[in-house]
């Protein structure tokens, strides 16, 4: 118990001290999973609407394997992305490995399925309430798609954040692509990890806790703005 | 401000994070290939910012084990490797994956164990303190990662007639995992464990173990240096990587390797032969 509290104390010293290097650190590691979430809702959330509206073969299979794809294993994901971007794999010549791109890409392919199937699923149930209603208008499916991925972009939000927090906590995929090089590539949980390594406890869990900090301030931050924005145009 | 308008300016932003990025990449540096031990012993972090200040070039580092580390040159992705395995480091030359082998510095290995001893393994002899462990059957923590530490462990059972393919048990317990994860798993088990100096000096969760054996000449720790093949990579820093292996090996770069201390105790010993 003792060391929990040291880890409190060391981690409300490292912030109140203003740590430059650990400030670094904190806006790499929400510059990549922001970069990341943000492709991914742009890729994901169409994806899931048109999964949620379209009736084509092999749509049920595909469901299937969206919501079974959430479960990507990080370093899985990190190792293929690794392969692809190796100057010896099929996209070596850009030379992104060990770079913060690198780890973008990791984690979009890592939570593109999340907000996929979680938009699939808040998509499907406004489809059942208007369907009628957008049929009797003549909306195509894909006109369809676009105005209920309007209607519930407030809903949507709760997608993007769940993509976003599996981003900010996963350590396995930018370990591997990122390298964990000092100054360039080491975000908080690849931190953690190697202070875990050295063997220094306390130090780990103050990061650990920081990094808890950041993400609920986050998830205040969307929670408020979405009841914010909810009150203006919902 | 819309949704669309939001979505629109973090696009941007993120657009304008990418870009920096990319232009951070433009820095001049090399790519490092090296192990948990010069990483996690902190020796890195003291030797590089001399470098970079004299050369102008940084250097990033990807600490791994030792075989993954060789590897990840063997697939293009370093400009230089910095490593311990000397049989290893032959094979990787021999495979026509690097050009030459430059020593460096030595460290040495020590076998950290519950300071109660239980094993009576303490002494100056690492085979004979095996032989011990062994037959007290005492737990044991394997790296198991085929890391320069993991292979010279392999060497010393087998030095000391041990095979331990027959007489694993219970007692040995393979993690694989680094250095410190290691002494992580052998502090919470009490177990025993080779581990570096370095890393041994740094780590920090020591728990009730402390070093048993030390000072056997085999215990030796050799640190070689090798520029990965331009003829097999066209993409290598070959100029760059060059002249970090050049000023490892020079009065400079040996004096900043002697310099490193953690409480007053030397971790690295430069023996360059040039």
């Amino acid at each position: 118990m003792a060391e929990i509290t040291n880890s409190l104390l060391l981690a409300t010293d490292m912030v109140t001290a203003g740590d430059s290097r650990l400030a670094a650190i904190v806006a790499l590691s929400l510059a990549v999973s922001f970069s990341a979430t943000l492709i991914s809702c742009l890729l994901g959330m169409p994806l899931g609407a048109l999964l949620a509206v379209g009736r084509f073969p092999g749509r049920r299979v595909l469901v299937v394997i969206f919501n079974g794809l959430m479960g990507l294993p990080p370093v899985v994901v990190g190792l293929l992305v690794y392969l692809l971007l190796s100057r010896a794999g099929p996209l070596g010549q850009f030379g992104l490995l060990f770079t913060p791109t690198a780890m973008v890409i990791a984690q979009t392919v890592l939570i593109t399925p999340i907000v996929a199937a979680l938009t699939r699923q808040v998509i499907e149930d406004e489809w059942r309430e208007y369907r009628e209603q957008l049929r009797s208008l003549g909306a195509s499916r894909t006109r369809a798609a676009r105005t209920l991925l309007w209607n519930a972009r407030f809903s949507l939000f709760t997608a993007a954040l769940a993509g976003f927090g599996r981003a900010i906590a996963e350590v396995g995929a930018v370990m591997i692509v990122g390298g964990n090089i000092d100054g360039v590539t080491r975000v908080m949980t690849t931190t953690i990890a190697l202070e875990t390594s050295k063997g220094d406890l306390p130090l780990a869990l103050a990061l650990g806790v920081i990094l808890i900090t950041v993400v609920l301030a986050i998830n205040a931050a969307a929670y408020a703005l979405r009841q914010w924005a909810e009150n203006r145009w919902g | 401000m819309s949704t669309l308008n939001i979505v629109r300016r973090s696009l941007l932003a993120s657009c304008a994070f990418l870009l920096v990025a990319s232009l951070h990449a433009q820095e001049r540096f090399i790519t490092v290939a090296s192990t948990t031990s010069t990483e996690q012993s902190g020796l890195f972090a003291h030797l590089l910012p001399a470098f970079e200040k004299a050369a102008g070039i940084k250097v990033r580092v990807v600490a791994l084990g030792t075989g993954q580390a060789l590897d990840m040159a063997r697939r293009g992705d370093a400009d230089v490797v910095f490593v311990h395995d000397k049989a290893a480091e032959e094979k990787f030359i021999a495979e026509g994956y690097g050009v030459k082998r430059q020593e460096v510095m030595y460290n040495d290995f020590v076998v950290i164990g519950p300071k109660a001893d239980p094993a009576k393994a303490t002494g100056k002899d690492i085979l004979d303190g095996l032989r011990r462990i062994e037959a007290a059957k005492a737990p044991f923590v394997s790296r198991g990662d085929k890391s320069g530490t993991h292979a010279a462990e392999l060497r010393y059972w087998k030095a000391a007639g041990i095979d331990l393919a027959a007489k694993k048990g219970d007692w040995y317990r393979d993690t694989g995992s680094g250095m410190g994860p290691a002494l992580n798993t052998a502090a919470s088990m009490n177990a025993y464990i080779l581990a570096d100096r370095g890393t041994w000096l740094n780590f920090k969760n020591r728990g009730e173990l402390g070093i048993v054996v030390e000072g056997d000449k085999q215990l030796f720790n050799q640190y070689g240096v090798i520029l990965v093949n331009p003829v097999r990579h066209a993409h290598v820093k070959q100029a760059d990587g060059q002249k970090f292996i050049d000023w490892l090996v020079t009065t400079d770069g040996q004096k900043a390797i002697a310099d490193y201390k953690i409480g007053g105790e030397q971790l690295f010993f430069p023996n360059a032969t040039k």
